[in-house]
Protein backbone atom coordinates (compact mmCIF):
# COMPACT_ATOMS: atom_id res chain seq x y z
CA UNK A 1 0.00 0.00 0.00
CA UNK A 2 1.26 3.49 -0.74
CA UNK A 3 2.33 5.13 2.47
CA UNK A 4 0.92 8.54 1.99
CA UNK A 5 -0.03 8.78 5.63
CA UNK A 6 -3.34 10.14 4.47
CA UNK A 7 -6.86 9.22 5.36
CA UNK A 8 -7.80 7.99 1.91
CA UNK A 9 -11.32 6.74 2.27
CA UNK A 10 -11.12 3.10 1.24
CA UNK A 11 -7.49 2.36 1.89
CA UNK A 12 -7.97 1.30 5.46
CA UNK A 13 -10.40 -1.47 4.58
CA UNK A 14 -9.03 -2.64 1.29
CA UNK A 15 -5.64 -1.65 -0.06
CA UNK A 16 -5.73 -1.55 -3.83
CA UNK A 17 -2.48 -1.03 -5.57
CA UNK A 18 0.47 -3.34 -5.97
CA UNK A 19 1.66 -3.38 -2.46
CA UNK A 20 5.14 -3.56 -1.16
CA UNK A 21 4.02 -2.09 2.13
CA UNK A 22 3.58 -3.37 5.62
CA UNK A 23 -0.13 -4.15 5.51
CA UNK A 24 -1.78 -7.17 3.96
CA UNK A 25 -0.52 -10.68 4.07
CA UNK A 26 3.21 -10.35 4.57
CA UNK A 27 4.23 -13.70 3.12
CA UNK A 28 2.01 -13.32 0.10
CA UNK A 29 3.34 -9.88 -0.60
CA UNK A 30 6.93 -10.98 -0.17
CA UNK A 31 6.30 -13.59 -2.83
CA UNK A 32 4.76 -10.99 -5.13
CA UNK A 33 7.71 -8.70 -4.54
CA UNK A 34 10.17 -11.48 -5.37
CA UNK A 35 8.31 -12.22 -8.60
CA UNK A 36 8.38 -8.56 -9.59
CA UNK A 37 12.10 -8.27 -8.86
CA UNK A 38 12.79 -11.36 -10.92
CA UNK A 39 10.69 -9.98 -13.78
CA UNK A 40 12.61 -6.72 -13.66
CA UNK A 41 15.92 -8.52 -14.14
CA UNK A 42 14.46 -10.64 -16.94
CA UNK A 43 13.30 -7.59 -18.88
CA UNK A 44 16.70 -5.93 -18.80
CA UNK A 45 18.42 -9.15 -19.88
CA UNK A 46 15.81 -9.61 -22.55
CA UNK A 47 16.64 -6.29 -24.19
CA UNK A 48 20.36 -6.90 -23.79
CA UNK A 49 20.16 -10.21 -25.62
CA UNK A 50 18.04 -8.74 -28.34
CA UNK A 51 21.04 -6.74 -29.52
CA UNK A 52 22.09 -9.34 -32.12
CA UNK A 53 20.27 -12.01 -34.09
CA UNK A 54 22.32 -14.82 -32.53
CA UNK A 55 21.01 -14.25 -29.01
CA UNK A 56 17.78 -12.45 -29.85
CA UNK A 57 15.51 -15.44 -29.39
CA UNK A 58 16.96 -16.10 -25.99
CA UNK A 59 16.11 -12.48 -25.21
CA UNK A 60 12.52 -13.00 -26.22
CA UNK A 61 12.28 -16.16 -24.11
CA UNK A 62 13.63 -14.57 -20.96
CA UNK A 63 11.25 -11.66 -21.49
CA UNK A 64 8.37 -14.10 -21.67
CA UNK A 65 9.53 -15.81 -18.48
CA UNK A 66 9.75 -12.44 -16.76
CA UNK A 67 6.25 -11.53 -17.81
CA UNK A 68 4.90 -14.88 -16.61
CA UNK A 69 6.56 -14.37 -13.25
CA UNK A 70 5.09 -10.89 -12.97
CA UNK A 71 1.60 -12.15 -13.77
CA UNK A 72 1.88 -15.01 -11.27
CA UNK A 73 3.11 -12.52 -8.69
CA UNK A 74 0.15 -10.24 -9.33
CA UNK A 75 -2.31 -13.14 -9.14
CA UNK A 76 -0.86 -14.18 -5.79
CA UNK A 77 -0.94 -10.71 -4.33
CA UNK A 78 -3.06 -10.19 -1.23
CA UNK A 79 -5.29 -7.66 -2.94
CA UNK A 80 -6.68 -10.19 -5.36
CA UNK A 81 -9.69 -11.81 -3.75
CA UNK A 82 -11.68 -13.00 -6.74
CA UNK A 83 -10.52 -14.46 -10.01
CA UNK A 84 -13.50 -14.74 -12.36
CA UNK A 85 -13.05 -11.30 -13.96
CA UNK A 86 -9.31 -11.70 -14.27
CA UNK A 87 -9.78 -15.03 -16.00
CA UNK A 88 -12.35 -13.51 -18.33
CA UNK A 89 -9.92 -10.70 -19.24
CA UNK A 90 -7.07 -13.14 -19.80
CA UNK A 91 -9.23 -15.36 -22.03
CA UNK A 92 -10.39 -12.43 -24.15
CA UNK A 93 -6.88 -11.02 -24.42
CA UNK A 94 -5.43 -14.37 -25.43
CA UNK A 95 -8.20 -15.03 -27.91
CA UNK A 96 -7.47 -11.73 -29.63
CA UNK A 97 -3.69 -11.73 -29.25
CA UNK A 98 -2.83 -15.19 -30.52
CA UNK A 99 -4.50 -14.96 -33.94
CA UNK A 100 -3.17 -11.43 -34.35
CA UNK A 101 0.36 -12.68 -33.82
CA UNK A 102 0.22 -15.92 -35.76
CA UNK A 103 -2.09 -15.26 -38.70
CA UNK A 104 -1.22 -11.73 -39.67
CA UNK A 105 1.01 -11.56 -42.75
CA UNK A 106 4.44 -10.02 -42.14
CA UNK A 107 3.63 -7.11 -44.43
CA UNK A 108 1.01 -6.08 -41.88
CA UNK A 109 3.43 -5.82 -38.98
CA UNK A 110 3.24 -1.98 -38.86
CA UNK A 111 -0.54 -2.13 -38.48
CA UNK A 112 -0.31 -4.73 -35.74
CA UNK A 113 2.28 -2.65 -33.93
CA UNK A 114 0.09 0.45 -34.08
CA UNK A 115 -2.86 -1.53 -32.82
CA UNK A 116 -0.89 -2.98 -29.94
CA UNK A 117 0.26 0.50 -28.91
CA UNK A 118 -3.42 1.39 -28.77
CA UNK A 119 -4.18 -1.61 -26.53
CA UNK A 120 -1.27 -0.86 -24.22
CA UNK A 121 -2.28 2.77 -23.90
CA UNK A 122 -5.90 1.82 -23.35
CA UNK A 123 -4.95 -0.45 -20.46
CA UNK A 124 -2.85 2.31 -18.88
CA UNK A 125 -5.56 4.94 -19.30
CA UNK A 126 -8.29 2.69 -17.88
CA UNK A 127 -6.27 1.71 -14.83
CA UNK A 128 -5.43 5.35 -14.18
CA UNK A 129 -9.07 6.35 -14.54
CA UNK A 130 -10.30 3.63 -12.22
CA UNK A 131 -7.78 4.58 -9.57
CA UNK A 132 -8.78 8.21 -9.77
CA UNK A 133 -12.43 7.48 -9.08
CA UNK A 134 -11.74 4.84 -6.46
CA UNK A 135 -9.18 6.52 -4.31
CA UNK A 136 -7.66 9.77 -5.55
CA UNK A 137 -10.79 11.86 -5.92
CA UNK A 138 -10.60 13.06 -2.33
CA UNK A 139 -9.43 16.56 -1.53
CA UNK A 140 -6.47 15.19 0.44
CA UNK A 141 -4.67 13.63 -2.52
CA UNK A 142 -1.31 15.39 -2.80
CA UNK A 143 -0.93 17.60 -5.86
CA UNK A 144 2.07 15.77 -7.25
CA UNK A 145 0.24 12.44 -7.24
CA UNK A 146 -2.69 14.03 -9.04
CA UNK A 147 -0.35 15.75 -11.48
CA UNK A 148 1.33 12.48 -12.38
CA UNK A 149 -1.97 10.65 -12.60
CA UNK A 150 -3.38 13.29 -14.94
CA UNK A 151 -0.27 13.15 -17.14
CA UNK A 152 -0.57 9.38 -17.22
CA UNK A 153 -4.22 9.42 -18.25
CA UNK A 154 -3.55 12.21 -20.75
CA UNK A 155 -0.69 10.30 -22.41
CA UNK A 156 -2.57 7.02 -22.32
CA UNK A 157 -5.72 8.47 -23.87
CA UNK A 158 -3.99 10.40 -26.64
CA UNK A 159 -1.80 7.41 -27.46
CA UNK A 160 -4.92 5.25 -27.63
CA UNK A 161 -6.74 7.32 -30.25
CA UNK A 162 -3.48 8.35 -31.95
CA UNK A 163 -2.47 4.72 -32.42
CA UNK A 164 -5.93 3.79 -33.66
CA UNK A 165 -5.61 6.57 -36.24
CA UNK A 166 -2.16 5.33 -37.23
CA UNK A 167 -3.63 1.84 -37.57
CA UNK A 168 -6.45 3.20 -39.74
CA UNK A 169 -4.01 4.97 -42.00
CA UNK A 170 -1.69 1.99 -42.33
CA UNK A 171 -4.58 -0.35 -43.01
CA UNK A 172 -5.92 2.28 -45.43
CA UNK A 173 -9.27 2.40 -43.65
CA UNK A 174 -8.94 6.16 -43.67
CA UNK A 175 -7.10 8.29 -46.27
CA UNK A 176 -3.36 7.98 -45.85
CA UNK A 177 -2.66 11.43 -47.22
CA UNK A 178 -1.97 14.11 -44.64
CA UNK A 179 -5.16 15.92 -43.70
CA UNK A 180 -4.43 19.58 -43.14
CA UNK A 181 -6.37 22.78 -42.80
CA UNK A 182 -5.63 26.38 -41.97
CA UNK A 183 -4.75 27.06 -38.38
CA UNK A 184 -4.38 23.36 -37.65
CA UNK A 185 -1.42 23.78 -35.34
CA UNK A 186 -3.18 26.48 -33.36
CA UNK A 187 -6.25 24.29 -32.91
CA UNK A 188 -4.12 21.31 -31.91
CA UNK A 189 -2.08 23.24 -29.40
CA UNK A 190 -5.23 24.79 -27.94
CA UNK A 191 -6.78 21.39 -27.38
CA UNK A 192 -3.61 20.12 -25.75
CA UNK A 193 -3.39 23.31 -23.70
CA UNK A 194 -6.95 22.87 -22.44
CA UNK A 195 -6.23 19.27 -21.50
CA UNK A 196 -3.13 20.33 -19.59
CA UNK A 197 -5.16 23.04 -17.89
CA UNK A 198 -7.66 20.40 -16.74
CA UNK A 199 -4.74 18.43 -15.35
CA UNK A 200 -3.45 21.45 -13.46
CA UNK A 201 -6.91 22.21 -12.04
CA UNK A 202 -7.28 18.61 -10.91
CA UNK A 203 -3.88 18.68 -9.25
CA UNK A 204 -4.96 21.66 -7.19
CA UNK A 205 -8.51 20.45 -6.52
CA UNK A 206 -8.51 16.66 -6.86
CA UNK A 207 -12.10 16.46 -5.65
CA UNK A 208 -13.50 18.35 -8.63
CA UNK A 209 -14.61 15.10 -10.17
CA UNK A 210 -16.44 16.72 -13.10
CA UNK A 211 -13.16 17.93 -14.65
CA UNK A 212 -11.79 14.43 -15.11
CA UNK A 213 -14.05 13.30 -18.01
CA UNK A 214 -13.28 16.58 -19.80
CA UNK A 215 -9.57 15.84 -19.49
CA UNK A 216 -10.09 12.40 -20.99
CA UNK A 217 -12.23 13.64 -23.89
CA UNK A 218 -9.76 16.40 -24.74
CA UNK A 219 -6.88 13.91 -24.69
CA UNK A 220 -8.78 11.48 -26.93
CA UNK A 221 -9.57 14.28 -29.39
CA UNK A 222 -5.98 15.49 -29.37
CA UNK A 223 -4.76 12.00 -30.23
CA UNK A 224 -6.89 12.00 -33.37
CA UNK A 225 -5.86 15.49 -34.39
CA UNK A 226 -2.20 14.75 -33.80
CA UNK A 227 -2.16 11.98 -36.39
CA UNK A 228 -4.46 13.58 -39.01
CA UNK A 229 -1.67 15.61 -40.66
CA UNK A 230 0.82 12.71 -40.63
CA UNK A 231 1.57 11.11 -44.00
CA UNK A 232 2.58 7.54 -44.67
CA UNK A 233 6.24 8.41 -45.07
CA UNK A 234 6.35 9.76 -41.55
CA UNK A 235 4.75 6.69 -40.03
CA UNK A 236 8.03 5.13 -38.84
CA UNK A 237 8.76 8.16 -36.66
CA UNK A 238 5.22 8.44 -35.39
CA UNK A 239 4.96 4.76 -34.51
CA UNK A 240 8.22 5.02 -32.60
CA UNK A 241 6.96 8.10 -30.80
CA UNK A 242 3.67 6.44 -29.86
CA UNK A 243 5.68 3.48 -28.61
CA UNK A 244 7.56 5.85 -26.36
CA UNK A 245 4.34 7.45 -25.05
CA UNK A 246 2.78 4.08 -24.28
CA UNK A 247 5.87 3.14 -22.27
CA UNK A 248 5.96 6.45 -20.49
CA UNK A 249 2.35 6.22 -19.41
CA UNK A 250 2.97 2.75 -17.97
CA UNK A 251 5.93 4.15 -16.10
CA UNK A 252 3.94 7.07 -14.71
CA UNK A 253 1.33 4.66 -13.51
CA UNK A 254 4.10 3.02 -11.50
CA UNK A 255 4.76 6.37 -9.83
CA UNK A 256 1.12 6.76 -8.85
CA UNK A 257 0.55 3.18 -7.70
CA UNK A 258 3.94 2.86 -6.04
CA UNK A 259 4.98 -0.07 -8.20
CA UNK A 260 8.63 -0.06 -9.21
CA UNK A 261 8.32 -2.88 -11.74
CA UNK A 262 5.93 -0.71 -13.69
CA UNK A 263 8.34 2.21 -13.49
CA UNK A 264 11.24 0.13 -14.79
CA UNK A 265 9.42 -1.72 -17.57
CA UNK A 266 7.71 1.47 -18.71
CA UNK A 267 10.99 3.36 -18.72
CA UNK A 268 12.64 0.64 -20.82
CA UNK A 269 9.83 0.85 -23.37
CA UNK A 270 9.89 4.63 -23.30
CA UNK A 271 13.64 4.66 -23.89
CA UNK A 272 13.32 2.26 -26.78
CA UNK A 273 10.65 4.32 -28.51
CA UNK A 274 12.69 7.45 -27.88
CA UNK A 275 15.84 6.03 -29.46
CA UNK A 276 13.95 4.70 -32.45
CA UNK A 277 12.24 8.00 -33.12
CA UNK A 278 15.57 9.81 -32.92
CA UNK A 279 17.08 7.38 -35.41
CA UNK A 280 14.10 7.88 -37.72
CA UNK A 281 14.28 11.66 -37.45
CA UNK A 282 18.01 11.64 -38.17
CA UNK A 283 17.43 9.43 -41.17
CA UNK A 284 15.09 12.05 -42.57
CA UNK A 285 17.10 15.05 -41.40
CA UNK A 286 14.06 16.41 -39.60
CA UNK A 287 13.23 17.33 -36.04
CA UNK A 288 10.45 15.93 -33.85
CA UNK A 289 8.48 19.16 -34.11
CA UNK A 290 8.86 19.12 -37.85
CA UNK A 291 7.51 15.59 -38.13
CA UNK A 292 4.58 16.29 -35.83
CA UNK A 293 3.67 19.76 -37.02
CA UNK A 294 5.31 19.94 -40.44
CA UNK A 295 2.67 18.05 -42.44
CA UNK A 296 5.00 16.64 -45.04
CA UNK A 297 2.78 16.13 -48.05
CA UNK A 298 1.30 19.54 -48.45
CA UNK A 299 4.47 21.57 -48.18
CA UNK A 300 4.63 22.71 -51.77
CA UNK A 301 3.67 21.30 -55.14
CA UNK A 302 7.38 20.46 -55.48
CA UNK A 303 9.86 22.44 -57.46
CA UNK A 304 8.64 21.23 -60.80
CA UNK A 305 10.51 22.84 -63.61
CA UNK A 306 8.78 23.21 -66.92
CA UNK A 307 10.92 20.91 -69.02
CA UNK A 308 10.33 17.35 -67.95
CA UNK A 309 13.02 14.99 -69.06
CA UNK A 310 11.78 11.92 -70.82
CA UNK A 311 11.67 8.68 -68.91
CA UNK A 312 13.25 5.59 -70.38
CA UNK A 313 11.50 2.37 -69.68
CA UNK A 314 12.49 -1.20 -70.37
CA UNK A 315 11.24 -4.76 -70.16
CA UNK A 316 12.02 -7.47 -67.64
CA UNK A 317 13.76 -9.42 -70.44
CA UNK A 318 16.22 -6.62 -71.09
CA UNK A 319 16.75 -6.09 -67.37
CA UNK A 320 17.51 -9.79 -66.98
CA UNK A 321 20.10 -9.65 -69.76
CA UNK A 322 21.89 -6.72 -68.14
CA UNK A 323 21.81 -8.36 -64.71
CA UNK A 324 23.08 -11.61 -66.20
CA UNK A 325 26.43 -10.04 -67.04
CA UNK A 326 26.75 -7.96 -63.89
CA UNK A 327 29.24 -8.65 -61.12
CA UNK A 328 27.77 -6.63 -58.32
CA UNK A 329 24.12 -5.86 -57.79
CA UNK A 330 22.60 -3.84 -54.98
CA UNK A 331 18.87 -4.12 -54.37
CA UNK A 332 17.06 -1.21 -52.71
CA UNK A 333 13.70 -2.31 -51.30
CA UNK A 334 11.02 0.15 -50.25
CA UNK A 335 7.42 0.29 -49.17
CA UNK A 336 6.32 -0.73 -52.69
CA UNK A 337 7.88 -4.15 -52.11
CA UNK A 338 5.80 -4.55 -48.95
CA UNK A 339 2.59 -3.42 -50.62
CA UNK A 340 3.06 -5.85 -53.50
CA UNK A 341 4.17 -8.61 -51.08
CA UNK A 342 7.08 -9.12 -53.47
CA UNK A 343 9.63 -10.37 -50.92
CA UNK A 344 9.36 -14.03 -51.93
CA UNK A 345 9.82 -13.20 -55.60
CA UNK A 346 12.81 -11.07 -54.61
CA UNK A 347 14.18 -14.18 -53.01
CA UNK A 348 13.82 -16.10 -56.30
CA UNK A 349 15.64 -13.33 -58.11
CA UNK A 350 18.32 -13.37 -55.42
CA UNK A 351 18.77 -17.13 -55.92
CA UNK A 352 19.06 -16.78 -59.68
CA UNK A 353 21.66 -14.05 -59.39
CA UNK A 354 23.81 -15.65 -56.69
CA UNK A 355 23.78 -18.90 -58.68
CA UNK A 356 25.70 -16.98 -61.34
CA UNK A 357 28.26 -15.91 -58.77
CA UNK A 358 26.95 -12.36 -58.74
CA UNK A 359 27.46 -10.48 -55.50
CA UNK A 360 23.96 -9.42 -54.42
CA UNK A 361 23.35 -7.21 -51.43
CA UNK A 362 20.43 -5.25 -50.06
CA UNK A 363 20.65 -1.61 -49.08
CA UNK A 364 18.20 -0.74 -46.33
CA UNK A 365 17.39 2.86 -45.60
CA UNK A 366 16.36 3.43 -41.96
CA UNK A 367 12.97 4.83 -42.95
CA UNK A 368 12.22 2.42 -45.79
CA UNK A 369 8.77 1.02 -45.21
CA UNK A 370 6.32 2.04 -42.55
CA UNK A 371 8.12 1.20 -39.34
CA UNK A 372 11.71 0.82 -38.13
CA UNK A 373 13.22 -2.41 -39.45
CA UNK A 374 10.23 -3.18 -41.69
CA UNK A 375 12.32 -4.25 -44.72
CA UNK A 376 14.62 -6.45 -42.68
CA UNK A 377 11.71 -8.47 -41.36
CA UNK A 378 10.20 -8.95 -44.81
CA UNK A 379 13.50 -10.04 -46.36
CA UNK A 380 14.16 -12.31 -43.41
CA UNK A 381 10.72 -13.82 -43.97
CA UNK A 382 11.80 -14.63 -47.52
CA UNK A 383 14.83 -16.38 -45.98
CA UNK A 384 17.41 -14.04 -47.38
CA UNK A 385 20.50 -14.38 -45.17
CA UNK A 386 20.71 -11.35 -42.91
CA UNK A 387 24.39 -10.76 -43.55
CA UNK A 388 23.37 -9.66 -47.05
CA UNK A 389 21.32 -6.80 -45.62
CA UNK A 390 23.36 -3.64 -45.23
CA UNK A 391 22.58 -0.38 -43.50
CA UNK A 392 22.86 2.88 -45.33
CA UNK A 393 26.23 4.02 -44.00
CA UNK A 394 27.71 0.60 -44.52
CA UNK A 395 26.80 0.27 -48.19
CA UNK A 396 26.58 3.80 -49.55
CA UNK A 397 30.22 3.81 -50.61
CA UNK A 398 29.73 0.64 -52.65
CA UNK A 399 27.12 1.89 -55.09
CA UNK A 400 29.84 3.45 -57.28
CA UNK A 401 31.30 -0.03 -57.82
CA UNK A 402 27.95 -1.67 -58.42
CA UNK A 403 26.98 -2.63 -61.96
CA UNK A 404 23.29 -2.56 -61.23
CA UNK A 405 21.12 -0.94 -58.59
CA UNK A 406 17.61 -2.39 -58.52
CA UNK A 407 15.17 -0.10 -56.75
CA UNK A 408 11.99 -1.95 -55.78
CA UNK A 409 9.21 0.38 -54.75
CA UNK A 410 11.43 2.90 -53.00
CA UNK A 411 11.20 6.56 -53.86
CA UNK A 412 12.25 9.38 -51.56
CA UNK A 413 15.11 7.42 -50.02
CA UNK A 414 16.91 7.32 -53.39
CA UNK A 415 15.97 10.79 -54.64
CA UNK A 416 19.18 12.69 -55.47
CA UNK A 417 17.28 15.97 -55.05
CA UNK A 418 17.84 15.51 -51.32
CA UNK A 419 21.52 16.30 -51.95
CA UNK A 420 21.32 19.53 -53.90
CA UNK A 421 17.79 20.86 -54.43
CA UNK A 422 17.24 23.37 -51.65
CA UNK A 423 13.63 23.79 -52.69
CA UNK A 424 12.82 20.13 -52.21
CA UNK A 425 10.95 19.14 -49.05
CA UNK A 426 13.38 16.30 -48.57
CA UNK A 427 16.49 18.46 -48.96
CA UNK A 428 19.21 17.34 -46.57
CA UNK A 429 17.77 13.88 -45.96
CA UNK A 430 20.49 11.23 -46.13
CA UNK A 431 19.78 9.01 -49.11
CA UNK A 432 21.05 5.80 -50.62
CA UNK A 433 23.42 6.57 -53.49
CA UNK A 434 21.60 4.31 -55.93
CA UNK A 435 22.20 6.87 -58.68
CA UNK A 436 25.94 6.11 -58.58
CA UNK A 437 25.53 2.58 -59.90
CA UNK A 438 26.35 2.01 -63.58
CA UNK A 439 22.79 1.09 -64.42
CA UNK A 440 19.75 1.77 -62.27
CA UNK A 441 16.49 -0.12 -62.61
CA UNK A 442 13.47 1.27 -60.83
CA UNK A 443 10.36 -0.82 -60.40
CA UNK A 444 7.32 1.39 -59.99
CA UNK A 445 3.63 1.07 -60.62
CA UNK A 446 3.33 4.29 -62.63
CA UNK A 447 4.99 7.64 -63.05
CA UNK A 448 2.71 9.24 -60.47
CA UNK A 449 4.90 11.00 -57.95
CA UNK A 450 5.37 9.12 -54.71
CA UNK A 451 3.61 9.65 -51.46
CA UNK A 452 5.22 12.94 -50.68
CA UNK A 453 4.30 14.22 -54.13
CA UNK A 454 7.92 14.98 -54.96
CA UNK A 455 9.43 14.44 -58.39
CA UNK A 456 12.30 12.00 -58.36
CA UNK A 457 15.09 12.95 -60.71
CA UNK A 458 16.57 9.49 -60.41
CA UNK A 459 13.78 8.29 -62.70
CA UNK A 460 14.82 10.66 -65.45
CA UNK A 461 18.57 10.15 -65.13
CA UNK A 462 20.40 8.96 -68.25
CA UNK A 463 21.45 5.63 -66.82
CA UNK A 464 18.08 4.82 -65.26
CA UNK A 465 15.64 2.40 -66.83
CA UNK A 466 12.14 2.20 -65.46
CA UNK A 467 10.28 -1.07 -65.09
CA UNK A 468 6.61 -0.26 -64.83
CA UNK A 469 4.28 -2.68 -63.13
CA UNK A 470 3.45 -4.40 -59.90
CA UNK A 471 6.68 -5.10 -58.02
CA UNK A 472 5.80 -8.74 -57.50
CA UNK A 473 5.07 -9.40 -61.19
CA UNK A 474 8.09 -7.51 -62.48
CA UNK A 475 10.53 -9.20 -60.12
CA UNK A 476 8.99 -12.57 -60.91
CA UNK A 477 9.37 -11.88 -64.64
CA UNK A 478 13.04 -10.99 -64.28
CA UNK A 479 13.70 -14.07 -62.18
CA UNK A 480 11.91 -16.28 -64.69
CA UNK A 481 13.86 -14.78 -67.57
CA UNK A 482 17.12 -15.47 -65.76
CA UNK A 483 16.02 -19.02 -65.03
CA UNK A 484 15.16 -19.61 -68.69
CA UNK A 485 18.51 -18.24 -69.78
CA UNK A 486 20.15 -20.75 -67.53
CA UNK A 487 18.23 -23.57 -69.13
CA UNK A 488 19.26 -22.56 -72.62
CA UNK B 1 7.58 13.49 -1.28
CA UNK B 2 10.44 11.11 -0.46
CA UNK B 3 8.48 8.46 -2.28
CA UNK B 4 8.48 10.61 -5.39
CA UNK B 5 12.24 11.04 -5.27
CA UNK B 6 12.66 7.28 -4.80
CA UNK B 7 10.60 6.70 -7.88
CA UNK B 8 12.48 9.31 -9.84
CA UNK B 9 15.74 7.58 -9.00
CA UNK B 10 14.38 4.26 -10.19
CA UNK B 11 12.97 5.85 -13.32
CA UNK B 12 16.18 7.66 -14.20
CA UNK B 13 18.36 4.61 -13.69
CA UNK B 14 16.01 2.43 -15.72
CA UNK B 15 15.77 5.01 -18.50
CA UNK B 16 19.54 5.36 -18.79
CA UNK B 17 20.03 1.61 -18.62
CA UNK B 18 17.40 1.27 -21.32
CA UNK B 19 19.06 3.86 -23.53
CA UNK B 20 22.45 2.15 -23.20
CA UNK B 21 21.13 -1.35 -23.83
CA UNK B 22 18.81 -0.44 -26.67
CA UNK B 23 21.40 1.70 -28.46
CA UNK B 24 23.27 -1.55 -29.03
CA UNK B 25 20.37 -3.33 -30.68
CA UNK B 26 21.17 -4.03 -34.31
CA UNK B 27 19.16 -1.88 -36.73
CA UNK B 28 18.14 -5.07 -38.44
CA UNK B 29 16.11 -6.04 -35.38
CA UNK B 30 14.23 -2.81 -34.85
CA UNK B 31 10.85 -4.26 -35.70
CA UNK B 32 11.21 -7.19 -33.26
CA UNK B 33 12.58 -4.69 -30.73
CA UNK B 34 9.41 -2.70 -31.03
CA UNK B 35 7.13 -5.69 -30.60
CA UNK B 36 9.19 -6.96 -27.65
CA UNK B 37 9.21 -3.65 -25.79
CA UNK B 38 5.53 -3.41 -26.54
CA UNK B 39 4.97 -6.76 -24.87
CA UNK B 40 7.12 -5.69 -21.92
CA UNK B 41 5.27 -2.44 -21.45
CA UNK B 42 2.07 -4.44 -21.24
CA UNK B 43 3.32 -5.00 -17.70
CA UNK B 44 0.41 -2.76 -16.74
CA UNK B 45 -1.45 -6.07 -16.77
CA UNK B 46 -0.28 -6.58 -13.18
CA UNK B 47 -2.09 -3.52 -11.87
CA UNK B 48 -5.06 -4.30 -14.07
CA UNK B 49 -5.21 -7.76 -12.45
CA UNK B 50 -5.29 -6.22 -9.00
CA UNK B 51 -8.09 -3.92 -10.12
CA UNK B 52 -10.17 -6.71 -11.63
CA UNK B 53 -9.53 -9.00 -8.67
CA UNK B 54 -10.73 -6.72 -5.84
CA UNK B 55 -14.32 -6.79 -4.70
CA UNK B 56 -15.39 -3.39 -3.46
CA UNK B 57 -15.61 -1.24 -6.56
CA UNK B 58 -17.74 -2.25 -9.52
CA UNK B 59 -16.21 0.49 -11.67
CA UNK B 60 -12.79 -0.87 -10.80
CA UNK B 61 -13.82 -4.39 -11.80
CA UNK B 62 -15.25 -3.27 -15.14
CA UNK B 63 -12.34 -1.04 -16.14
CA UNK B 64 -9.86 -3.53 -14.70
CA UNK B 65 -11.29 -6.41 -16.71
CA UNK B 66 -11.15 -4.44 -19.96
CA UNK B 67 -7.60 -3.39 -19.07
CA UNK B 68 -6.59 -7.00 -18.38
CA UNK B 69 -7.99 -8.02 -21.76
CA UNK B 70 -6.22 -5.18 -23.61
CA UNK B 71 -2.89 -5.73 -21.86
CA UNK B 72 -3.06 -9.53 -22.25
CA UNK B 73 -3.53 -9.08 -26.00
CA UNK B 74 -0.17 -7.32 -26.04
CA UNK B 75 1.52 -9.77 -23.71
CA UNK B 76 0.50 -12.86 -25.67
CA UNK B 77 0.58 -11.26 -29.10
CA UNK B 78 3.79 -9.32 -28.51
CA UNK B 79 5.94 -12.23 -27.41
CA UNK B 80 4.50 -14.59 -30.01
CA UNK B 81 5.04 -12.31 -32.98
CA UNK B 82 8.52 -11.42 -31.78
CA UNK B 83 9.31 -15.13 -31.68
CA UNK B 84 7.83 -15.56 -35.14
CA UNK B 85 9.96 -12.76 -36.54
CA UNK B 86 13.16 -13.78 -34.81
CA UNK B 87 12.85 -17.33 -36.11
CA UNK B 88 13.10 -15.89 -39.61
CA UNK B 89 16.45 -14.20 -39.12
CA UNK B 90 18.98 -16.68 -40.40
CA UNK B 91 22.55 -16.19 -41.42
CA UNK B 92 22.81 -19.05 -43.88
CA UNK B 93 20.54 -21.30 -45.76
CA UNK B 94 19.18 -24.18 -43.76
CA UNK B 95 18.29 -26.69 -46.39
Amino acid sequence: MRDLGLPISISSTAPLAASFGPRGDAVQNAFTLACFLFACACFVLSLKWLSEPKTARRGNHIGTVGMLAAIVGALMSAEVVQYQWIVLGIIIGTAVGVPMALLMPMTHVPQRTALSHAFGALAAALVGTAHYYIEFSSAQTPSYIMGILCTEVLLGSLTFTGSLMAFGKLQELIPTRPVTYRGQNIVNISVLGLAVLCGVLLSVWPDQVWIFPILIVLALVFGVMLILPIGGGDMPTVIALLNSYAGLSASLMGFVLNNKLLIVAGALDGASGFILSIIMCKAMNRSFTNVLFGAFGQVKPSSVTGDKKPVKSTTPEEAAQIMDIANRIIIVPGYGMAVAQAQHKVRELYDQLTKRGIDVRFAIHPVAGRMPGHMNVLLAEAEIPYDKLAEMDEINGDFAQADVALVIGANDVVNPAARHDRGSPIYGMPILNADQAKTVFCIKRSMNPGFAGIDNELYTADHTLMLFGDAKNVVAAIAKELADMNGR
Amino acid sequence: MSELSNHLFVFLLAAFLGLEVIKRVSHMLHTPLMSLTNAISAISVIVAIELAGQNHSTLGIILGTIAVAAAMTNVVGGFLITERMLRMFRKREVK
